[in-house]
């Protein structure tokens, strides 16, 4: 099993290290590094790349760390409701967002500023635009509207785990809600909104097709954007793989020290159900909770998903719906585009089969981890996690140095992109097989084998019908981190091989907006269909 | 040796180069029908490029035909990773960046094959060996939208797009993605140098990709005006009542020829014969200008009246051979002044 993570993990990695250190005769070279921190075209990317990242981590916590204290703590009405939307822009690939935020917030054409213009009575031009998303701002922001959930989940989560006594108490002894939440709620989540801010920031900073859509046009690049023009004819792989390297020590360094902070803060987790969550009565906050929510969710589902069907529906996109309907889009994409069939197709085998595979090994590498059953179980947690510190498109690079050269020949076929998959998501599905895991506690199947059952007898009998909805949600995250993967995809395929992403990614360096809509549209609904046909599967089998 | 015998020799040897055209036959259509498909590269807009695929289709219902878009240095990037890689994917290619075709014939890749209208065809517009023809032309054009900008505003020419007046209202295409707008981005830097890019790139340019996307904008009124754009696009919008203009640059515009020709190594070799004797008949050349706004170079084609016929447009002639040596050199420099 260490192994084939090693494999799977550190191969790609040694295939990076030694193509940087080497030149174009394969020689010991220095050369790429001292191009790397030399060079303006360098310096600059990885620049923006910090401050993007880390402004998109506070605009995340800004956001969703009071959103999940209302969701968590109140009486705020429609929470269920409100649920859904997150899981909504949960599920929303981020370049589609993207895409949906060419149409909206473009100086000129986009309709947000349209309205703007209409509202000041002027032309386009004639004015400062409202939004200008072809910036370094507008990418932040619309990174934010998606990444804002990963944050929000861990509060929530954090908060529904800490029983509600401590904040009772505090409540008992006359301090006022807002005093409760800084001082006894805000330490005990402290964990999770670091852990939420690390994860926007490492989302945020690996990142390919938001800053590609949002921030080439205004001439900004990413360290993410200039790797992949690295890539193109000739390829640099040596440079591309050394500017892949700060990328990978910021992550290491940030992921160091917040295992140091979680360590120090670290609690149990109390299994079973608490006595009941204390509600904190909202009163007249209720219109500017609500009012936060409606502007979150308004930017990153409400208006995008509008924007998408309205463009999909008519034959110009920026002009007034009237005279304008048509289903052209449509004809063409499900009836004229060649690609269509192919990458739906694709798509669909690529994100089942490295959910599936993903599910089962991340499964067993978490039993045996935790329950530290074989060697090297440090070195299998460790493996498990490492691809979180690689960006999707460092790891292509890796892959497709590693695996365009005997023994694996694998460039041009699924395989290839079924592999950069199951690595990228291993992370995500060892981090929720874990969390499951470690709810359950070893007490439980200790207690169950002192009653004689065997090892096999306990996992299936006690673990396994505990952990069971978190495999679920295991393979429902990485089918989804699979359907929305462009990064590493971008670089790994070939005409056969071509995913919905970057069908999407080439028609909108044509700017054909029109299929784009249509194709983001059916992306979502697979999505939210298989969602909806995990969530019945898991209801249906609740006591 | 007899004089017979010397001809049979000169016939073979210009059969294997390819400089005969070689017809469409019921026994290479039977070939093609066997292999069933035939893969088509191509940098032209994807629904010109699915418009003539279904053209295609009707006639030959028995051969698949995919259509792999992308931009002609995209297109070259791709086809150079995968052959690289050992991996026989493409059959037919299509480039507007005509350098292309020298790079892949010095490589060898490529495979001499006449399609019999390509015959006609004047002679610069095709490869003495048979290796590639002229599929397409067109012009590398500037415009402007008609709601944003009043006719006697518009710019005349590239010089007059540094007027302070045009900041963040321009958009260009990209040479690293795009041919034509490598081709037009070498030519202008002929004609005015590249001082001319450094200041133009001060403007605040929006910066796309594709040379058909380019049009998008403008038509979208994202962007004022256009620095190079596909006439064809232009002219496709028009037709769609798009509010947009074509310029002619009174410094002149670029012309930008778009061969096409048959890999060696194609996975489907007579189907993709097939597919390129259609695409140079006269049939699939006039739905290419009336459908596709393209110029062709086949003499049997009409310009629709409403277009500017060529002989009255000044035009910067390509040169593949001269761009050749210098095209890493063009895109890293442009790539300096403006972004990815």
């Amino acid at each position: 099993m260490v192994a084939l993570l090693a494999v799977l993990v550190l191969l790609p990695m040694y295939w990076l290290l030694v193509t940087s250190l080497r030149d174009d005769a394969r020689a010991f070279t220095l050369e790429h590094y001292k191009h790397l921190f030399v060079d303006p075209a360098f310096v600059k990317p990885l620049v923006t790349t910090l401050w993007t990242s880390a402004a998109v981590g506070i605009l995340c916590l800004a956001a969703a760390a009071p959103m999940a204290y209302l969701v968590a703590r109140t009486d705020l009405p429609g929470k269920r409701f409100l649920r859904i939307l997150i899981l909504a822009s949960f599920v929303t690939p981020p370049f589609l967002g993207a895409f949906a935020w060419v149409l909206l917030g473009g100086p000129n054409a986009g309709l947000v500023n349209q309205w703007w213009y209409a509202l000041l009575g002027v032309k386009p031009f004639e004015a400062a635009p409202l939004i200008n998303i072809f910036s370094a701002w507008g990418m932040v922001f619309v990174m934010a509207l998606y990444t804002f959930p990963y944050v929000f989940t861990f509060v929530t989560n954090s908060l529904e785990m800490i029983p509600s006594e401590l904040e009772e108490a505090s409540a008992i002894f006359g301090a006022r809600p807002v005093a409760t939440a800084m001082n006894i709620t805000l330490p005990l989540v402290m964990p999770a909104l670091l852990a939420g801010f690390l994860v926007a920031f490492l989302q945020s900073m690996t990142l390919f097709g938001t800053p590609a859509i949002l921030a080439l046009p205004a001439g900004v690049d990413t360290m993410t954007t200039k790797i992949w023009s690295l890539f193109q004819f000739p390829p640099q792989p040596g440079l591309a793989a050394a500017a892949s390297l700060p990328l990978l020590l910021i992550t290491v360094a940030l992921l160091r020290a917040q295992t140091a902070i979680m360590g120090r803060r670290g609690y149990s987790i109390v299994g079973g159900k608490s006595t009941g969550i204390r509600t904190v009565k909202l009163g007249w906050w209720k219109v500017p909770a609500l009012a936060l929510f409606a502007f979150v969710l308004g930017c990153s589902i409400v208006l995008p998903y509008g924007v998408l069907a309205r463009t999909a529906l008519v034959k110009n996109w920026s002009a007034p719906m009237a005279g304008n309907f048509s289903l052209e889009h449509w004809r063409f994409v499900f009836l004229e585009f060649s690609q269509t069939k192919v990458a739906l197709a694709n798509t669909f085998i690529l994100g089942a089969s490295a959910a599936t595979a993903g599910t089962l090994l991340v499964v067993v590498i978490g039993y045996l981890s935790l329950r530290k059953l074989v060697w090297g179980h440090r070195y299998l947690a460790f493996l498990a996690t490492a691809p979180v510190a690689i960006p999707g498109i460092v790891l292509a690079v890796g892959l497709f140095i590693a695996y365009t050269q005997p023994p694996f020949v694998l460039y041009g076929t699924l395989a290839i992109i079924f592999l950069a998959y199951l690595t990228k998501e291993l992370p995500v599905g060892y981090q929720q097989v874990a969390a499951s895991m470690k709810a359950v506690h070893p007490e439980l199947e200790e207690a169950s084998r002192i009653f004689g059952a065997t090892r096999l007898r306990a996992l299936f009998d006690i673990t396994a019908p505990l952990i069971r909805n978190g495999v679920i949600a295991t393979w429902i995250l990485i089918f989804i981190g699979s359907i929305r993967e462009l990064s590493a995809t971008i670089l790994l395929f070939t005409a056969n091989t071509k995913t919905i992403s970057v069908t999407m990614f080439d028609l909108r360096e044509s700017n054909d907006w029109g299929p784009i809509a249509v194709l983001s549209l059916t992306m979502l609904a697979i999505t939210f269909v298989m969602v909806a046909a995990v969530n019945y599967f898991t209801d249906r089998r609740k006591p | 040796m007899s004089k017979a015998r010397r001809a049979v020799a000169a016939l073979a040897a210009m059969v294997a180069t390819g400089a005969v055209a070689q017809e469409t036959t019921p026994a290479m259509v039977a070939a093609a029908e066997k292999e069933g498909k035939v893969v088509w590269y191509t940098s032209v807009d994807v629904k010109v490029a699915e418009g003539l695929a279904k053209v295609f289709r009707e006639q030959y219902p028995k051969i698949q035909l995919d259509v792999e878009r992308s931009g002609s240095e995209r297109v070259f990037q791709r086809i150079n990773q995968e052959y690289q890689a050992n991996i026989k994917n493409v059959d037919v290619v299509n480039s507007s960046d005509a350098s292309h075709f020298m790079f892949w014939k010095q490589q060898k890749w490529l495979a001499a094959h006449t399609p019999p209208d390509a015959q006609k065809f004047a002679s610069q517009y095709r490869d003495p060996e048979g290796f590639y023809h002229v599929w397409r032309a067109t012009l590398c054009v500037m415009g402007y939208n008609t709601n944003l900008v009043k006719d006697a505003e518009a710019p005349r020419g590239y010089a007059d797009l540094l007027d302070p007046k045009w900041k963040g209202k321009l958009t260009k295409s990209h040479p690293s993605y795009s041919g034509t707008s490598l081709t037009g981005t070498f030519a202008i830097t002929k004609a005015l140098g590249w001082d001319y890019l450094d200041k133009l790139s001060k403007q605040g340019v929006q910066q796309l990709q594709s040379t058909t996307a380019t049009p998008k904008s403008i038509a979208s009124g994202e962007r004022a005006v256009m620095v190079d754009g596909n006439e064809y696009n232009m002219f496709i919008e028009i037709d769609a009542k798009s509010p947009v203009k074509v310029i002619y640059a009174s410094e002149g515009t670029p012309f930008v020829t778009s061969p096409t020709a048959i890999f060696s190594g194609a996975p489907h070799p007579n189907a993709a014969r097939v597919l390129q004797n259609f695409l140079y008949t006269a049939k699939a050349q006039q739905l290419l200008v009336d459908a596709g706004g393209a110029r062709s170079v086949h003499p049997d084609v009409k310009e629709p009246a409403n277009r500017t016929p060529l002989k009255d447009i000044k035009l910067l002639p390509d040169d593949p051979a001269g761009m050749l040596p210098q095209i890493a050199e063009i895109k890293k420099k442009y790539t300096a002044l403006f972004g990815n």
